[in-house]
């Protein structure tokens, strides 16, 4: 169990962590998710003992090793640029930190021909690294971190330098390979939808500080605040400013529809409205009952979805329908809300007044 | 603007090739329209960016020609082509301001000095940059110094195509999303022929009309982004395109009856009997998962072995009579304990030897 | 990187080598500021004598003239050999099957030990015996660089181009091969003549190994001792008394311990000062540090 306790890091006039505290467990899958620079490889630096923090503690077990060298840790770390030892064959290269440990010959055959199994590597095990694809190489590297059967396994963007489909394959296997070992896992990304695929619990980033951390679909579902949830969303939310009077929503003199029968109701007041962009509708259902005049603008066409950019009176959204639908630049459409997915958010400090019920929370 | 042919084109990097497998590029004869938005898609090694630096005078290519409108360009340099360039990382003048950057292109062509002046103002305004005109170009973020990559190609009025080689790489996925939508706009904007290499399928089918999909140095399918998602016309396009791929089984078809994962089916077209590899493919989204009562009858047992939840749908990943099947369902779809998987048979797709099938009738 | 976690064992490592420099080094510059303030009639016995022996040195106008000599000649050398460094770089291939010959071509003169460059260019340009010396005067030009004074400073001028230029070379090429091909690609496809790419691409992108290069070629210069004094020894007269030589003359030659460590003292300091203003010169009007690089 790893435990940050107040963790700082200022580096000249910058605070490039900010008072962070959290609790990872054994056997947990972490995602640290935020923009670039926002803290996460300096975070995962102090979790692993490569960076001292200036201020607070980095406890393992409860025993303190803030300050202790990384070498006394037993951590593993994967990094975006596929880092191998470039003189070595695959084989030597998973061995590593089995030779450095001490171990025996037999065991060392064992655990590496394991590891490369896993990996899908065992055809490659006496070509060097340069004569492999970047995926293999990356590959590689993950069993290399996976035979030191470290307590805490750190993937700082680790897919991010390879293909689309790659991608998508590896990050179904990088879960099931190290949930076996019982490391705490920790998986820093700067793509929202990476992280719901992991699942596992989020910690949401902003400038050094974490915003939120919890289990990952709670952080998309209820976002603490507005920076937040928009961390948290691919293609960004859609905002508009309103008033809440008695429970009817108005944006200057238009209507956004009412709450109707809502459990906690905020106070009447100014809000930030916010709504995904695949809960707008082209056509008016039950549930997407509010009507916006909107004009279109870009229209981009996937095949199996349609986004649709509007113009509404100053704001700009985006739209998200299944199917393939065909507007053109400068017509006049209506689209339909729900205001059973409406967010709102504080307009004083951006934080969650209120969240769309889910199916999720409805159960919990 | 300019219309762009491909004559026998190929290419081989080795000196002497000698079969089919020495060349990165394999033969390939195409006409891209004037002023159309096209996007090649493809994994790693496939050949894109070898197909793009030959179209843009980078690289000679080892055979064939290509031509702008009736001028044979083959042997012909960037400058001498009047292309424009953006690469994977942003390229710009560390000692220029952003100003003269976006001047750079025309100064060098020797454009009179108001037309400069106007032109970089109004791509300025376009990339809404103006505010950051006279600072060093040193001093951006990313996405401002790839945005005056883009300007510098843009910038060019004349230009006969611009060419982007996978652009939004270093780019954060906020910006990547508005970048994307720019370039969109900007296309519209200026009905430049525009050609966009990428390895990401969402990139490529919201920005081109058209994508070319490419493997291993082949083309694989031309078509529109609903062409290439109800039709892939190859197995490997309805994997690549999708996310999650098209689910491919091995199965059979006879008249009306399509059979796969040891169901049968029955089809409205009538497919001829097949020899060789016969495989059926469904995507995940015409998938729907649910209890029995929900199937009435027209679904088979699955086995769900797990759901992801990604927000806006959730994957279910399940096996049919031991086949492995990925389906996409609603966000707010509860996926029961007993699951019956409902095909919807109107968008099966046959292939034979990986190539589709059509029906007789 | 002072917020590693303190590993202290890494102090023991550095005791043999802070030894060797202390005994090599630091004792011996300690004595030497200690004769800069005494004087002596032998016997070891030592007077204070204040700054008499800097006001000395600092008033004599033998120092002057040597410190104008250094000057110029470093002025020369840095004038000659960056623009030739840089221009050499430019043109050596980059990538291929010369690349190996010519950087192990330009890495052959920083090989040979100093003295022999002397001894090497004093036997080529003897008039009688030399094969360049014997060349000149068959040619009919009057060269002899044991009696002309400028074909002294011309001689040596062109010994240290030809022994340091591929230092400069070599560093400005690693600076060249790390720009990558894309700038190349985006300035054609700008329509970039070679000139420009030179000042906006490569130019810029050499600057830190730039710096290097002149530091390196000043300080050397400056402090210049072995080939000069294998050469000419100093002459025709006083014509390529550099300060390293007249120092040397004035300590061990003459024994004047005093005026010798004074003048250590101060050529130490003129070195420092403009080194000092080279750097902050270079860093300052150069491109801004630190490099953001985008990965």
């Amino acid at each position: 169990m790893l435990e940050l306790d107040r963790v700082s890091k200022q580096v000249g006039t910058s605070l490039h962590i900010n008072d962070v505290s959290m609790t990872l467990e054994k056997g947990s899958l972490n995602v640290l998710l935020g923009p670039t620079l926002s803290g996460k490889t300096s975070l995962m630096r102090l979790m692993a003992g490569l960076d001292k923090p200036t201020s607070g503690d980095v406890r393992v077990d409860g025993r303190r090793v803030t300050g202790h060298s990384v070498r006394r840790r037993n951590v593993a770390m994967v990094y975006q640029q596929f880092i191998n030892y470039p003189a070595m064959t695959v084989y030597e290269n998973i061995a590593s930190p089995l030779r450095l440990e001490g171990a025996s010959k037999s065991v060392i055959e064992t655990k590496v021909r394991e590891a490369a199994e896993l990996l899908k590597l065992t055809e490659f095990l006496d070509r060097t690294p340069l004569n492999l694809s970047g995926g293999q190489q990356q590959r590689t590297a993950l069993a290399r971190a996976l035979v030191k059967g470290a307590e805490l396994v750190l993937l700082d963007e680790p897919l991010a330098n390879l293909d689309y489909k790659l991608r998508e394959e590896l990050r179904v296997e990088l879960p099931r390979l190290f949930a076996e070992t019982g490391a705490v896992f920790v998986y820093a990304t700067t793509e929202p939808h990476e992280a719901l695929l992991l699942g596992g619990r989020t910690a949401a980033l902003h400038e050094g500080t974490v915003t939120q951390f919890d289990s990952t679909i709670d952080v998309y579902n209820a976002p603490v605040n507005l920076q937040t949830a928009q961390t948290f969303a691919d293609p960004p939310l859609n905002t508009l400013s309103v008033q809440l009077d008695n429970g009817s929503l108005m944006a200057g003199d238009r209507s956004m529809g009412s709450l109707g029968q809502r459990a906690e109701r905020p106070a009447d007041g100014a809000y930030s409205l916010a709504f995904r962009p695949h809960h707008v509708s082209l056509q008016a259902t039950e549930g997407h009952s509010v009507p916006v005049q909107a004009i279109v603008g870009t229209s981009e066409i996937t095949g199996s979805e349609t986004y649709i950019h509007v113009t509404v009176g100053s704001d700009h959204w985006v739209v998200l329908t299944h199917g393939v639908h065909r507007v053109n630049n400068g017509d006049a459409i209506t689209v339909y809300l729900d205001p059973s997915r409406f967010y709102l958010f504080s307009s004083a400090d951006g934080s969650l007044q209120l969240a769309p019920v889910t199916n999720a929370l409805a159960a919990a | 603007m300019a219309q762009i042919t491909l004559d026998k084109l190929a290419h081989s990097y080795m000196a002497n090739p000698k079969n089919d497998n020495d060349f990165a590029l394999k033969q390939i004869d195409y006409v891209w329209e004037d002023g159309g938005a096209y996007a090649l898609l493809g994994p790693s090694g496939c050949g894109k960016t070898t197909l793009l630096n030959i179209i843009s005078g980078l690289l000679v290519p080892s055979k064939g020609h290509i031509r702008f409108d009736t001028t044979d360009v083959t042997e012909m340099s960037p400058e001498q082509r009047n292309i424009a360039q953006v690469f994977q990382f942003p390229v710009i003048y560390d000692t220029m301001t952003v100003e003269e950057n976006l001047a750079f292109p025309l100064v060098n062509r020797g454009v009179d000095k108001a037309e400069i002046r106007k032109r970089v103002g109004d791509m300025l305004e376009t990339l809404e940059l103006t505010d950051k005109a006279s600072r060093r170009a040193r001093g951006l973020t990313a996405d401002e110094k790839q945005k005056i990559s883009l300007g510098r190609g843009l910038v060019r009025y004349d230009v006969n195509a611009i060419l982007f080689d996978e652009p939004l790489t270093v780019i954060d996925p906020h910006m990547k999303w508005q970048l994307r939508t720019k370039l969109k706009e900007l296309h519209e904007q200026f009905g430049h022929t525009m050609i966009y290499v990428t390895h990401d399928q969402t990139e490529a089918l919201t920005f081109a009309d058209k994508v070319v999909v490419m493997y291993e140095g082949e083309v694989v399918q031309i078509g529109t982004p609903e062409e290439l998602f109800d039709e892939p016309a190859h197995t490997f396009v309805g994997y690549f395109i999708g996310s999650p791929g098209m689910n491919i089984l091995p199965g059979s078809v006879d008249g009306h009856q399509i059979r796969l994962a040891d169901h049968g089916f029955k089809v409205d077209k009538h497919y001829d009997a097949l020899a060789g590899l016969t495989e059926i493919g469904i995507r995940p989204e015409f998938i729907r998962v649910t209890d029995a009562a929900g199937a009435a009858g027209k679904g088979v047992p699955m086995q769900v072995s797990s759901v992801e939840n990604i927000g806006r749908h959730q994957i279910v990943r399940g096996k049919i009579n031991g086949h492995s099947v990925d389906a996409v369902v609603d966000e707010d779809a509860r996926i029961p304990a007993e699951a019956y998987a409902v095909i919807d048979t109107s968008r099966l797709n046959v292939y034979q030897d990986s190539h589709l099938v059509r029906a007789s009738r | 990187m002072d917020n590693k976690p303190l590993n202290n064992k890494a102090w023991f490592f550095v005791l043999p080598v802070f030894f060797l420099v202390a005994i090599s080094a630091i004792i011996p510059l300690m004595t030497v500021v200690n004769y800069s303030f005494q004087d002596t009639f032998g016997n070891n016995q030592f007077f204070w004598a204040g700054t008499e022996w800097y006001e000395e040195v600092l008033s004599s106008s033998r120092f002057h003239d040597a410190l104008v000599r250094n000057l110029i000649f470093s002025g020369i050398i840095l004038a000659i050999e960056i623009p030739l460094g840089i221009a050499i770089a430019l043109s050596m291939p980059r990538k291929g099957i010369w690349v190996p010959v010519c950087l192990i071509l330009m890495a052959l003169p920083l090989l040979i030990p100093w003295n022999v460059v002397g001894t090497i260019w004093q036997v080529f340009g003897r008039a009688d015996i030399g094969l360049l010396g014997r060349t000149l005067s068959e040619l009919g030009f009057d060269y002899n660089y044991a009696t002309n004074w400028l074909d002294a400073w011309i001689t040596i001028i062109v010994m240290d181009v030809w022994h340091w230029t591929s230092l400069v070379v070599l560093l400005c090429y690693s600076g060249l091969v790390a720009i990558p091909e894309a700038y190349y690609q985006a300035a054609r496809i700008d329509g970039a003549s070679k000139w420009k790419v030179f000042r906006y691409i490569q130019l810029p992108k050499m600057q830190r190994v730039l710096l290097i290069a002149v530091l390196l070629r000043f300080m050397d210069s400056f402090m210049i001792y072995t080939e000069p004094f294998v050469l000419t020894g100093g002459g025709p007269g006083n014509s390529t008394t550099f300060l390293s030589i007249d120092l040397v003359k004035m300590a061990i030659g003459q024994f004047d311990l005093g005026p010798a460590a004074a003048m250590s003292i101060i050529y130490f300091l003129i070195i420092l000062l403009m080194s000092w203003v080279f750097y902050t010169l270079m860093t300052n009007f150069g491109v801004d540090a630190p490099e953001k690089e985008v990965d």
